[in-house]
């Protein structure tokens, strides 16, 4: 997977494209770089330290299912001897969350971590509506850590019948500025303004992005979504960035789309998005769109990429407080953003058994979570896994 | 005037004194006064001697005197006591502004109602959107979009019946934007009490009107805390009047994640929001039920409402005959009631669903053959 300077990364994948590409051989092509020409990137690549064969990796299991899913990861991986430390950290951003509740500390703490183990798995974080109530943290720790780009992968899980089929897009998001700058203030009573800030250097750093993870998964086309015909200015610079950068580009079909017509589209005919690229507020709204084509939060894996650090989480990003406790969570999309992590890591063996392991038993029907259309419990779903990887040996 | 003010809770009113002097004469000047009981955006329009209600006609391009046409021969067919006054609003340059004719306005305004077709909004020309600038001119405060599926259409999604109400003067296009350094852009996005609350409660009464019996917000107040804080607050005390209407509010992420994995929940509710989350939800709305062609839609103001269809002027299609007039026959439909002639409403519509239900007489975009006029002629057959 891309992770460091993007720049430099694009410009090598676009020579390594001149050549002929060899395809990836892995099950599903999550994100993966790992045999393509970006191999020989490895050397250069970042890679966080090994401590006596094992990563360390931090876990923030999050509220809500969190606690639940992330322990469904953790058996799994433990099941397939991954070579994974976790440090676990229990941010929580409910108030009356055991044992410390929400605080400030924990938090810093979070981060710090993350910013040694340079790697995260990571669950949703509660946000409270309140006036009074604090930023949110998911927000915060991405503008903390600079994780600009988020990537959330849609696609339908074979057999998981859903209303739509071949479903394969994936939406990439800029993460730390647009309408979530949380810049908003009063100027008199009842009038209230919240500052949406693009800026060229962020937008050129997301396409730039894009551009590259479509050159290295082999995807063929990416569309930037917009409303550049309403904020001229604001979405007008995101556009005319991405146009002007797409042109570097020449072996990628780039397009714009404005994004209620994309939002239109993306229910009437989701095939024919592939990568798209898009500020903040927009990538919230497609990415729940887009997730429940295929079957809603619990299947889409998703990651947070930065310069530096690398945290995986669901890529659409809920927290199941309705659900937290029941036994009732499905586990998939965390332990697909896991297996993101692994590919990320170079540990495809790894990466491979699991997810084939999770998509048989998808694809079996007979252990399915109940927002799948089954009664199985977590623990169930996640014993079914386990015993799949078992028969894979 | 503090005082008529039914809705000022004792505390606000106090902040009120304390903002500038200035500021606080001129937004009361610009205030207009609700009370429950009032009827927001009611039409005053007037009957002429025969009873008629005239209504002004925008026809539009490309395909829109077809489809206008169309609806005109139904509405005579249905006996529906309405005068067309056909006006031109093709737009004129006023002080450098894209205007419509002072004639257009005034026929607007006299009828206080109109009725709309597709505008191609001219490229390069410095024009702004028609759409817009007739939005500004009558200050249409609500947009009001209602999805239903068409039998005889099919879609991955049945039995679709959502109301969304879209607050249509600020929020994230109020157009204030400007660029800080190079390559630093801010846009604003504006939210104010006395806009919000007039959009609720046209929500409120809205629900009523049509027999729904619950209203949900849709916000994102766990991120922008203060502005769509504020919609949701104004919401909250604003359900207060409104005791036989239940009020909710939901995150625009779950709205997004729930509506499309099932939307038959929202067909008991109206959903209210500010301006960009009601564009693309209505719009993707809309695609649930199979695209723009078949969603009427209504702009809503204190004086004066337009209806019309918000699709494209198709000029690749125009004249030929095969523009399907559904969209507009929807809106029309909308405007009947907004004028309380209910029962013509009603018929028509049973006749153009049975229309298309049956799919003898369907045009070309939803796989039929039959031409503007034929289509227009089936449902007349009904009535």
């Amino acid at each position: 997977m891309l992770s460091r300077n993007s720049a430099r990364t694009a410009q090598r994948l676009l020579r390594a494209a001149a050549q002929p590409q060899q395809r990836l051989n892995v099950a599903r092509t999550f994100a993966s770089v790992s045999d393509t020409p970006a191999q020989s990137l490895q050397s250069d690549l970042f890679k966080p330290t090994k401590y006596g064969g094992k990563y360390t990796v931090t876990l923030i299991p999050g509220d809500g299912i969190g606690a639940e899913v992330a322990e469904s990861v953790k058996a799994i991986f433990k099941a397939d001897n991954v070579p994974i430390t976790w440090e676990q950290i229990e941010v929580s951003g409910l108030q009356d969350a055991t044992p410390t509740g929400r605080t400030e500390e924990k938090f810093q703490e979070a981060v710090a971590s993350l910013r040694r183990n340079k790697l995260g798995l990571k669950g949703i974080l509660h946000t409270p509506i309140t006036r009074s109530g604090h930023q949110s943290f998911n927000v915060a720790l991405r503008q903390e850590l600079d994780i600009y780009a988020s990537v959330s992968l849609v696609k339908n899980i074979p057999g998981l019948k859903t209303r739509h089929d071949n479903i394969d897009l994936c939406i990439i998001r800029e993460n730390t500025e647009g309408e979530y700058s949380g810049l908003e203030h009063q100027s008199v009573p009842g009038v209230v303004e919240s500052l949406k800030i693009i800026t060229r250097a962020k937008s050129e750093r997301i396409a730039k992005f894009a551009f590259s993870f479509a050159l290295a998964n082999n995807r063929k086309k990416v569309t930037c979504i917009h409303k550049a015909n309403i904020m001229k200015l604001a979405d007008g610079l995101f556009r005319g960035t991405f146009n002007r950068l797409a042109k570097d580009y020449p072996q990628l079909e780039c397009t714009d789309m404005i994004v209620d017509n994309a939002s239109m589209q993306c229910v009437g005919r989701p095939q024919q998005f592939d990568v798209m690229v898009m500020p903040n507020l927009y990538g919230g709204i497609l990415s729940n769109i887009a997730a429940a084509l295929v079957g809603g939060p619990g299947v889409v894996p998703g990651c947070n990429m930065g310069r530096d650090v690398a945290v995986f989480e669901p890529g659409c990003r809920h927290v199941g407080l309705d659900i937290k406790g029941k036994d009732q969570a499905n586990p998939t999309a965390l332990l697909l953003s896991g297996t993101m992590l692994l590919r990320h890591l170079g540990l495809d063996d790894h990466a491979n058994r699991i997810s084939n392991a999770v998509y048989d038993v998808i694809a079996q029907g007979n252990v399915r979570t109940p927002d799948m259309g089954g009664q199985a419990t977590n623990q169930e779903f996640t014993r079914a896994i386990l015993s799949s990887m078992e028969k894979a040996l | 005037m503090l005082a008529l003010r039914s809705i000022a809770a004792p505390v606000q009113r106090q902040s009120w004194r304390a903002a500038p002097r200035a500021a606080v004469t001129l937004s009361l000047q610009n205030q207009r006064l609700y009370s429950s009981q009032e009827r927001v955006a009611k039409f005053n329009g007037k009957k002429d001697a025969q009873g008629r209600y005239t209504v002004s006609l925008i026809e539009g391009d490309g395909i829109g005197p077809e489809i206008a046409v169309a609806v005109k021969d139904i509405f005579a067919a249905a006996k529906t006591p309405i005068k067309w006054e056909p006006i031109n609003v093709d737009p004129i340059l006023k002080d450098g502004k894209t205007a419509i004719p002072d004639a257009a306005i005034e026929s607007i305004k006299r009828n206080k109602i109109a009725l709309k077709g597709p505008l191609a909004t001219p490229i390069g020309k410095g024009h702004v959107s028609l759409n817009l600038t007739l939005r500004r001119t009558f200050n249409l405060f609500a947009n009001l979009r209602p999805c239903r599926s068409v039998a005889g259409y099919k879609t991955p999604y049945d039995d679709v019946d959502t109301v969304l109400i879209r607050e249509n003067t600020e929020g994230e296009y109020s157009g204030i934007e400007h660029v800080v350094v190079d390559g630093v852009v801010q846009s604003i996005k504006l939210i104010t009490r006395e806009a919000s609350e007039r959009v609720l409660r046209y929500a409120f009464q809205h629900a009523r009107a049509i027999g729904r019996k619950k209203v949900r917000v849709v916000h994102k107040a766990t991120i922008m805390k203060m502005s769509d804080g504020l919609f949701l607050s104004v919401g909250n005390r604003v359900a207060k009047e409104f005791p036989d209407i239940e009020f909710d509010a939901e995150l625009l992420d779950n709205t997004c994640l729930k509506m499309t994995t099932d939307p038959l929940p929202y067909n008991d509710k109206v959903l209210v929001m500010p301006n960009l989350y009601g564009d693309i939800l209505s719009d993707m709305c809309a695609g649930l039920i199979g695209g723009l062609g078949l969603t009427p839609s209504g702009n809503i103001g204190d004086e004066c409402s337009i209806f019309e269809a918000v699709h494209g002027s198709a000029p690749d299609i125009a004249g030929q005959g095969l523009a399907n007039p559904t969209a507009l026959l929807l809106s029309s439909m909308m405007m009947l009631r907004h004028m309380d002639l209910n029962q013509y409403a009603d018929r028509i519509e049973k006749a153009a669903f049975d229309t298309l239900a049956e799919g003898k007489a369907l045009t070309g975009d939803l796989g039929g053959k039959a031409k503007t006029h034929e289509y227009a002629a089936a449902i007349i057959e009904k009535l």
